[in-house]
């Protein structure tokens, strides 16, 4: 229980201007940007080293206390709202940039680093290194992404979410130990996580209920001089997973987005696939969009599909990363606010995705944006079905919640799996999952956080 | 509240773009750099205007502190991703802070500010006799109809640096023959602080009192030392009625140079803050630069966060005089000098009294004096011109 005499030994372990039990504060970190409820914590705390994280996981491990890990608090599904009260740990004071290996390309971060601050550090001090940035504001984190197995613009080209790019792992367990996972464990290098038996799956897609992220090693890729956009456009539905191949096949592309919206209007029912080039010479990108191009000839030939000239503020909008333009989503009804269910699927599945967001939203009266991203060579599409609100609405907020829970059983319908879901979609996840899967996460769970201490309330199995 | 400011607080997102500048590779709103909490970011104080609203926060001390820790920079103005509410993000705090003044819930230090103001006619709490001690000995006339006024505001007439850049800045125009003329003892503060603190009325009298003793003059050129001044004269004096052309002194000072002003070689490197009053609230970035280019031998090299992207030196919205902010390691102030020294610059040139006395302290409190020194414009223009 979390009393004052727990508040005054937080304030040994962290300086007291960093910890805060203030209405004010307390009031922000109940609620995230989405539709979920709010939940107020105890107290906040920013940690400026492991140290300290590990103190303060031994002190509400010791009086059984929550603790929420936060990174950027942007991931809209209240994944870092405290459930049940106790200590939202936000990193975002942990943000120095440790390590970069120019020569086996990897990053070594703390756990409250940005995408924005890594990328800046990059573009400055190794200008031909970058790495994959999600969709996401710059504030988002770094640990904050991996822990909800989040993808971005490298994750076509370059084999994956970025879970997967993952090199090692420095994570503050419940009890306050400290682990470190990958080939960091062992030798001085943090370049892989093979060939060791593979722990950092344990703190991947486990949204900070088995411990705190405190160091990431994260890979990084050469940064092409040259960069540039192709956008397809069909308004055959069916036709887009067909594109979207021949695309990928020419292993051309750098990252490849397919979009879907009833905004602008000139744009409804078209489907968009955004095909982002990169290149280190004018011959290289020349060739590369001829190549593309060759392989969706006999398409657009029937002229029933083709490539989009794109105006130049449209082209400077999908060069850049992150976007600016998709937090501009959240005004799309003048309320600031949208929500939406990422569900990870196969490719032939977008079509019906879509159909199914459209009947959704159709049915809850409220609008949409739908897309998807291709992770890896086709191996898998990061779909979302994206739902601006009205903040102020209370009816629409509504609509959204519950077009939410039915999205959510569309896509496990479909053959996806909701990504970084809120509890009634992990609930709906779990129900459908393996037995032995589930029983598995549950001992996990009872080994790495036996008080049930770890952001209680997510990802639990009864 | 205005019924325009209330319909855009729930329009915020609080995505946080506005945390950071253009390359993200800081945070570049000194409120959120310095307290790291994300109620102290401007989305966390749109929400929070909200909930205050709404009856779900109370105005208490906390809420003070987060409201009057905005040093108006607009960098979040600058950053925000919404196009609709961008452009009001600080004139929503500013409005909050007017309604916190009506209702009795500001800061002790704010209230302090504004009483000496009231009481004074500066938030030094000094004799009125003492404001143009800053020109003893330089033989420069008070203003009866020269071609301009040179106004010199709080800082300048009673800061020590602010006094040093006043005589700066006075010589040099005395020196390149500038008709000019200064109010003296009988100059009040501009207002324009105690606007952004939220005391409209307070804010509203001492404009139309300078522009009563400005009109009663015939002034009407007016040179400000402080970009902050400039701000007010140029923008909200009109509004009551007060129309005067207003320049900043670096504009009189790049047309000298090279004419009246010729300046010799000065091997050194300088690196230029931009202040928020001059750059993000009125777009003046390259005159300032100009000047300094105009030194033969100067070489300009930038801060990564410069123009509109600077990081201000935390002295705006009226913390200058109430130190909402505090001390500390990730003051603005103080990340600004290690910037500095990052750069190579062995100056870092300002064009503000407000952010000359706070780099300079930031200086000391960083302890670099060794290599690194804060200089106004006018001061390394003057050493050019005996070197």
């Amino acid at each position: 229980m979390f009393t004052n005499e727990t508040l005054s030994r937080i304030r040994e372990i962290v300086s007291s201007e960093y910890v805060t039990n203030e209405p004010e504060d307390l009031y922000i970190y109940s609620r995230d940007q989405g539709v979920q409820d709010p939940h107020m914590p105890d107290c906040v705390v920013m940690p400026s080293s492991t140290e300290e994280v590990q103190e303060i996981l031994r002190l509400a491990s010791r009086e059984q206390i929550p603790v929420v890990p936060m990174g950027g608090g942007l991931v809209l599904s209240g994944l870092s709202v405290p459930l049940k009260g106790g200590i939202v740990l936000d990193m975002k004071r942990m943000n120095r940039i440790l390590e970069i290996n120019e020569k086996s390309h990897y990053a070594v971060v703390e756990g409250g680093t940005s995408q924005g601050m890594l990328d800046a550090y990059l573009k400055k001090n190794f200008p031909h290194l970058k790495h994959s940035l999600p969709d996401a504001p710059p504030a988002a984190t770094i640990a904050g992404n991996i822990a909800i197995h989040g993808s971005g613009h490298l994750s076509q080209s370059q084999g994956g979410f970025h879970s997967e790019m993952v090199t090692g792992l420095e994570v503050v367990l419940s009890n306050g130990d400290v682990v470190k996972l990958g080939s960091c464990s062992t030798v001085p290098y943090w370049f892989s996580r093979a060939p060791l038996p593979d722990l950092v799956g344990l703190f991947l897609g486990w949204n900070g209920t088995t411990g705190v992220i405190t160091k990431v090693g994260i890979k990084l890729y050469p940064r092409p001089k040259l960069h540039d956009v192709l956008v397809y456009m069909t308004e055959d539905i069916d036709l887009a997973p067909e594109v979207l191949t021949r695309v990928i096949n020419t292993e051309t592309a750098e990252d490849i987005n397919y979009a879907l919206s009833p905004k602008p209007d000139y744009l409804n029912g078209f489907q968009m696939m955004v095909i982002n080039i990169t290149a280190n010479s004018e011959d290289e990108m020349a060739l590369k969009k001829k190549i593309i191009r060759d392989v969706l000839k006999d398409l657009y030939e029937t002229k029933e599909s083709g490539f989009m000239p794109v105006p130049p503020n449209m082209k400077t909008g999908f060069l850049e990363a992150p976007q600016k333009a998709l937090s501009k989503f959240a005004d799309v009804r003048r309320g600031g606010g949208f929500e939406y269910v990422g569900a990870i699927m196969p490719i032939e599945r977008i079509p019906d995705a879509c159909r199914a967001g459209m009947e959704i939203t159709a049915r809850h009266g409220i609008t949409y944006s739908l897309g998807a991203r291709i992770i890896g060579k086709g191996h898998c599409a990061m779909f979302f079905f994206a739902y601006p609100f009205n903040r102020v609405d209370a009816d629409e907020v509504e609509k959204v919640k519950m077009a939410l829970e039915d999205t959510n059983e569309a896509s496990l319908r479909l053959g996806g799996i909701p990504w970084k879901a809120e509890v009634q979609g992990q609930q709906l996840i779990l129900k459908q999952m393996d037995p032995g899967t589930y029983s598995l996460m549950k001992r996990i769970r009872e080994v790495l956080d036996p008080a049930g201490i770890m952001n209680p309330g997510n990802w639990e199995v009864s | 509240m205005e019924r325009d400011y209330i319909d855009i607080l729930h329009r915020c997102f609080r995505c946080g773009w506005c945390k950071f500048p253009s390359n993200y590779q800081d945070f570049n709103c000194p409120a959120y750099l310095k307290y790291r909490f994300e109620s102290f970011s401007s989305g966390g104080r749109m929400w929070l205007i909200r909930a205050w609203i709404n009856g779900d926060v109370e105005a208490g001390h906390r809420f003070s502190q987060i409201l009057y820790s905005c040093v108006t920079c607009k960098n979040c103005v600058e950053a925000c991703a919404l196009p609709y509410i961008k452009d009001k993000l600080v004139d929503v705090f500013i409005a909050a802070r007017k309604d916190m003044v009506e209702q009795g819930t500001i800061p002790p230090q704010v209230r302090d500010y504004f009483k000496a103001i009231s009481t004074s006619g500066n938030p030094y709490r000094l004799p009125a006799e003492q404001r143009a001690a800053w020109a003893e000995g330089l033989d420069i006339e008070p203003y009866t109809d020269q071609r301009y006024l040179l106004y010199i505001g709080d800082v300048g007439s009673y800061d020590d640096l602010g006094k040093a850049m006043a005589r700066s800045v006075a010589m040099l125009f005395k020196k390149a023959h500038i008709s000019f003329g200064i109010l003296g003892n009988e100059e009040i503060s501009d207002g324009n602080d105690v606007a952004a603190a939220g005391e409209e009325g307070l804010a509203t009298h001492l404009a139309e009192q300078n522009i009563k003793v400005f009109s009663d003059k015939g002034i009407r050129r007016i040179i400000t030392l402080s970009p902050h001044s400039f701000h007010v004269m140029k923008t909200v004096y009109p509004l009551h009625g007060g129309r005067f052309q207003v320049y900043h002194y670096t504009k009189i000072l790049r047309d000298l140079m090279g004419k009246d002003l010729a300046p010799g070689q000065l091997d050194t490197t300088v690196t230029y803050h931009d202040p928020c009053y001059l750059g993000r609230w009125n777009g003046e970035y390259y005159t300032p630069r100009a000047i300094l280019n105009a030194i033969p031998g100067l070489r300009l090299v930038e801060f990564d966060r410069n123009m509109q992207n600077s990081l201000c030196c935390g002295g705006g919205g009226s913390n200058f005089f109430t130190d909402i902010l505090g001390t500390g390691h990730d003051l603005a102030s103080r990340v600004r000098i290690r910037d500095a020294a990052s750069t190579g610059a062995q100056i870092v040139a300002v064009s503000c009294p407000q952010c000359y006395r706070m780099l300079d302290d930031a200086l000391k409190a960083e302890g670099l004096e060794e290599v690194l020194q804060v200089r106004e414009i006018s001061e390394i223009v003057a050493d050019s011109l005996t070197a």
